[in-house]
């Protein structure tokens, strides 16, 4: 049904949005708990560089990321030297632009989610002898479930939609970093491929539709677990 | 001042306008109630016992712990303190059955059956057990609360209003499991208040409270007979509290004898009043000889005779020794006399006064037209 090529860049957006979400998952928990929870001086300032990633064009978040991350860099060569880690022209790379373009949106659901946990339920269960970590876990986090769907869908959706960033820090290799619209735009590009960009097309679509449909049934499904036997 | 057994608040805490301070020791025994107009800092008060907000200054300790001491900068979080909490709204957790919130703050495992049976029980909350929060009623809510508490294992147990949020009907229901509470479980209850009537039914111990300070404190009956309580309880129902024990039936006339407790009465022959009421107010337990009973008595329901009145069909006739007059407003005048130990209240015309001329310091009969009895005290 799909062709090598196709699958390859199937198979490539899925693993590179993936890690993305879930490697940014327990940093945008931490960082939405904070922003939700905490007063401390420099608030606003974090708020602002988190979301800086939705307001700037992707080609200068990938254009950043590739000043201070590529082997050149003084950071890049202490993760590659160090850590054994390189970002430059691999996968990890794409994954890595598609966790800081989509970042925000994941923070902003989470941040809301946790806004509406009505901090007296935390104050109750301390009460009852749990400790910080404990409520986190057994209050906060479940409670919050339905705002974590959907930043990770929303984050998953934007991490498979992600091309600035991605084409500008790490390029466009088959098989490396050309997830499907980096591989859509090559067809485009290539006269005489507008059928395969076509194809493309429709399955970044049906995609994108299968994410929504998955969360909303799992949302629904965790609604009517909750309101029980009313 | 002793502290053991007992808690030791001396703390500043400022939260908006109000400035809250104290300085109190408090006997942990029964029921404690705290009671005030709202804004006067009875919920901040119990949150600083629990932890839920910190003091500026001050310490406050409870038995031999200290829970937070702001000079040699300890702090105890509140799920170290072992102290249950029933707030104003339940606050169930929603994502758990009735069980699992009943379970949050179990901690040991052995004897969880047992003990869940038994608060379940007591509580009337068997049926709810695998439901969800979102389907209780209000009444329903604050029962499972007051488990959930009771099962964290308290060494004592915090109470921010419970029935206020509640209607009529749905304190009534609640009204007796509170009172079974603290024997029960022989568990110190601090109870917040603004309720008279919640007061006079559940509090052994009353501390008053008025602009983040605390007015007095001591006995209920003694503070309720101060006149810092006078301005809560309007003219009308100026009343006294009597702690009285009911005695041996002797007639079957249906009535209830109730000795008062006086310690120079013992061995004689004690005053007693009558009752024709057999039930507590609320519980419905059948009063018997020997229970402690608390009695109030309306300054208005109470008249002042020199003689000792003959051929009446007054049955609650006491001698008495008058001690000081108050001038109420609307040419009223209000007598305190001395029942052995205890006082009484009546309310007299100005015209009857002037006619009577009733001084300080001499003996009388006070003529008793209803009584109320209120509930069984712990200290029969």
């Amino acid at each position: 049904m799909l062709t090598d090529y196709e699958s390859q860049a199937l198979l490539l957006s899925l693993k590179v949005s993936s890690v993305a979400v879930l490697c940014s998952l327990p940093i945008g928990l931490g960082v939405a708990w904070v922003l939700s929870r905490c007063q401390f001086w420099g608030k606003s300032v974090l708020d602002s560089l988190v979301h800086l990633p939705l307001v700037l064009p992707p080609v200068v978040t990938g254009y950043l990321l590739l000043l201070s991350l590529s082997p050149q860099s003084a950071l890049g060569a202490w993760l590659e030297q160090y850590l054994g880690l390189s970002f430059a022209f691999s996968w990890r790379g794409a994954a890595l632009a598609a966790a800081v373009v989509a970042f925000p949106l994941l923070v902003r659901s989470l941040r809301l989610a946790f806004d509406n946990v009505d901090p007296k339920l935390e104050q109750a269960a301390r009460t009852l002898g749990a400790g910080p970590i404990r409520v986190f876990f057994t209050i906060s986090l479940p409670l919050i479930y339905p705002g974590l769907l959907a930043g990770l869908v929303l984050a998953f959706a934007r991490s498979l939609g992600e091309f600035g960033a991605t084409i500008t820090f790490v390029a466009n290799i088959p098989n490396e970093t050309q997830t499907l619209p980096l591989a859509m735009f090559s067809f485009i590009e290539t006269p005489g491929q507008e059928f395969a960009a076509a194809r493309l097309c429709v399955i970044a679509v049906v995609l994108a539709l299968m994410a929504l449909l998955g969360s909303e049934w799992l949302s629904r499904k965790n609604q009517t677990k909750r309101e029980g036997e009313r | 001042m002793s502290e053991l057994a007992n808690l030791v608040l001396a703390c500043d805490k400022r939260l908006g306008d109000c400035q809250l301070s104290l300085n109190i020791s408090l006997p942990l025994q029964g029921v404690v109630g705290i009671f005030g107009l709202s804004g006067s800092g009875k919920t901040s008060l119990i949150n600083l016992i629990a932890g839920l907000i910190k003091p500026d200054a001050g310490r406050i300790a409870f038995q031999q712990q200290c829970f937070v001491d702001c000079q040699l900068k300890r702090w105890l979080a509140p799920e170290q303190r072992r102290i249950g909490y029933v707030f104003q709204d339940a606050r169930l957790f929603p994502h758990y059955t009735v069980r699992g919130n009943l379970l949050y703050g179990h901690q040991t495992r052995a004897d969880t059956a047992e003990k869940l049976a038994r608060i379940v029980g007591l509580l009337g909350i068997e049926s709810l057990l695998e439901r969800h929060p979102n389907g209780l009623s209000g009444g329903e809510r604050q029962r499972v609360a007051i488990g959930r508490a009771l099962l964290s294992g308290p060494q004592l147990l915090l109470m921010d209003e419970p029935l206020a949020s509640l209607d009529e009907p749905r304190k009534q229901e609640l009204m007796p499991y509170l009172k079974a509470l603290s024997s029960e479980f022989n568990l110190p209850i601090i109870l917040v208040s603004h309720s008279l009537n919640e007061v006079l039914q559940l509090v052994d111990h009353l501390v008053l409270m008025d602009a983040g300070k605390i007015v007095q404190h001591g006995p209920l009956e003694q503070v309720w007979n101060s006149p810092a309580m006078q301005p809560w309880l309007g003219v009308t129902e100026q009343s006294v509290l009597l702690t009285a024990k009911v005695a041996e039936v002797t007639d079957d006339h249906g009535m209830l004898p109730l000795a008062l407790a006086n310690k120079a009465d013992e061995g004689g022959k004690p005053l007693c009043l009558w009752s024709s009421c057999h039930r507590e107010k609320g519980k419905g337990q059948v009063l018997q000889a020997g229970h402690g009973v608390r009695l109030k008595i309306r300054a208005a329901d109470v008249a002042i005779s020199r003689v000792q009145p003959e051929q009446t069909s007054m049955r609650n006739i006491l001698p008495v020794t008058l001690v000081g007059m108050t001038e109420l407003a609307d040419q009223q005048i209000e007598w305190l006399m001395a029942v052995g130990e205890q006082f009484i209240k009546a309310r007299i015309t100005a015209w009857a006064q002037q006619e009577m001329q009733f001084k300080a310091g001499e003996s009388a009969y006070a003529l008793i037209k209803g009584i109320n009895v209120l509930g069984v005290s712990k200290k029969s």
